[in-house]
């Protein structure tokens, strides 16, 4: 059964995605994931019952490699990208309230 | 071969490098005029994904397959144009405009890759790697009457290509013959141990492989690639391909491929839900855009990605929350992976009978710009060839195969087994020695 996508569960998944939206972009990504839903509910019709979730393509097992140093770009490089750097550190805003959110 | 820059009137380069960085080359690519999708990370330029978000940024390092190619010998032309973090069929969701489809200027190139596909059908550059998530490189190369590679998963090193959906990226080639695919494959295949996906598997001499007659070919044709929405040019003229392939000596045969429809909904929902896990890292933090006034810590974050990601790839990150968030996860995420083993399962089944899948690439030739990109369920319904392969992981090409009445490139698809690149390009150089539809140009 596909869900409602109201206003308030935009939001709640907006919220979670840390993206902001205009009330104006809100409803028309409600309509468009309302659509998509709605279509892709056909995968409910299938029968899955027993069969594994396909995590990845080839059979994944754990990669190991000698515990020796490489190089990486140094912190200068990284810190050529970052918006605001200080003192050699990604400078942001405080958080500005401890406690329950 | 003209200058990229002074003849990119289809807006397929983001950047392009002037020649005078070049040294003598020598290797086998010597001599190649190459181009990069923009997720793929160089030390030179910038590399944009196509986004406001990463407008600025400049790679610390290059990708793998960069210098794989510097080590053969090519000479990269520039970045191309590409779908905002590789997400789109049209190439129209770049924050710096589409890329027009050198066939018609008043149509789309066909996405992700379409910037790569454009410059290769306009012969700005002999090849071009593009990435291919649900079919990013074959779309593109169908649309601009060019080949497109998809290799198998972990054939090619993912290190430096900018994530997307983490088990669906390959980087691939597009180019105007198999032959000169199967050139760049082998320049750019092997393993790599800075990418944990890549797999440790000898590369096979592609170029001496073209030229082996494998016997009869058995090719399979899911007779759901025929369903009612394809277009009727596209039909005659895969048909009108497969007639080649029986006259070459190949056993045509009709297969069952009955999760066909659903596989383009199991692809969104799981690459969707990969994304929004991909993308969390942008930010504004660390690199790329941050908003100018954040009122505080937490705006920073949100402030800074709704002004810096389009509106698909916004959409894309809140269907993959909604698909992964507490109690939607199993209904849609883990069912959507369920779905996924049992394409994989039809795929093992059905390469028990065939040699290869054939059929279209794409349900139709190049849309006018502005039309699939209004519609997102469309655009997406509009992979429901491609996205099959990358849910199993196993390798395909488009190579061009004719032209609608108006003029507009077809492709045919080739879907081999894992690792069967050998054979994929074979049937599509033996193709190609038989027809020239691909050596036709805007």
């Amino acid at each position: 059964m596909p869900p409602r996508i109201d206003n308030a569960t935009v939001r709640h998944i907006a919220n979670l995605a840390r993206i902001s939206l205009t009330d104006e972009q809100a409803a028309r990504c409600g309509e468009q994931l309302s659509r998509i839903l709605d279509a892709f509910n056909q995968l409910s019709q299938i029968d899955t019952s027993g069969v594994e979730p396909t995590a990845h393509p080839l059979d994944a097992h754990s990669v190991l490699r000698e515990d020796v140093p490489v190089s990486p770009p140094g912190a200068e490089a990284i810190l050529a990208n970052a918006p605001r750097a200080e003192a050699g550190c990604f400078a942001l805003p405080k958080v500005l309230e401890q406690g329950a959110a | 071969m003209p200058p990229a820059a002074a003849h990119d009137s289809h807006n397929a380069f983001i950047e392009t490098w002037p020649e005078a960085e070049q040294s003598a080359a020598t290797g086998p690519l010597a001599g190649w005029r190459v181009a990069v999708k923009d997720n793929i990370c160089t030390r030179r330029g910038r590399t944009t994904c196509g986004s406001r978000m990463l407008e600025n940024y400049r790679s610390p390092y290059d990708a793998h397959v960069v210098e794989r190619l510097a080590a053969a010998g090519a000479v990269i032309a520039g970045k191309t144009n590409l779908d905002e973090f590789g997400m789109g069929s049209t190439s129209e969701n770049s924050a710096f405009g589409p890329t027009r489809n050198p066939w018609d200027t008043q149509r789309v190139a066909g996405g992700s890759s379409g910037g790569s596909a454009a410059a290769v059908a306009a012969r700005l550059v002999r090849a071009a790697l593009g990435s291919d998530t649900g079919g990013s490189v074959r779309f593109p190369a169908a649309m601009c009457g060019v080949t497109g590679l998809k290799p198998t998963y972990g054939r090619v090193s993912r290190y430096g290509l900018v994530a997307y959906g983490s088990s669906f990226d390959c980087i691939g080639v597009l180019a105007t013959s198999a032959a000169d695919a199967a050139e760049m494959l082998y320049a750019i295949a092997g393993h790599d141990p800075r990418d944990a996906t890549c797999v440790d598997q000898p590369v096979p001499d592609y170029m001496a492989m073209l030229h082996k007659r494998p016997g009869r070919l058995r090719i399979g044709v899911p007779r759901e690639y025929f369903a009612a929405g394809l277009d009727a040019d596209v039909k005659i003229a895969v048909e009108a391909a497969l007639e080649v392939f029986r006259a070459a000596g190949a056993n045509v045969v009709e297969i069952a491929m009955p999760l066909t429809d659903a596989s383009v909904a199991a692809y969104y929902l799981i690459v969707a839900a990969e994304a929004s896990s991909n993308l969390a890292r942008f930010d504004g933090v660390h690199f790329g855009h941050r908003t100018a006034s954040p009122r505080d810590y937490m705006d920073v974050y949100s402030a800074s990605r709704s002004e810096g990601l389009g509106e698909e790839v916004k959409l894309r990150i809140l269907l993959g929350t909604f698909a992964l968030s507490s109690g939607y996860y199993d209904a849609w995420y883990r069912k959507a992976q369920q779905v996924r083993t049992l394409i994989r399962r039809d795929y093992l089944r059905a390469f028990e009978q065939c040699d290869v899948l054939a059929g279209p690439t794409a349900p139709f030739a190049a849309p006018l710009l502005g039309n699939l990109r209004a519609d997102p369920l469309a655009m997406y319904l509009g992979d429901v060839y491609t996205v099959g392969a990358n849910l199993a992981g196993i390798p395909a090409i488009s190579i061009p195969c004719g032209f609608t009445a108006g003029g507009l490139p077809i492709g045919l698809q080739l879907q081999g087994p894992h690792f069967a690149e050998a054979q994929l390009l074979c049937a599509a150089h033996a193709y190609q020695q038989a027809t020239d539809w691909h050596q036709r140009c805007p």
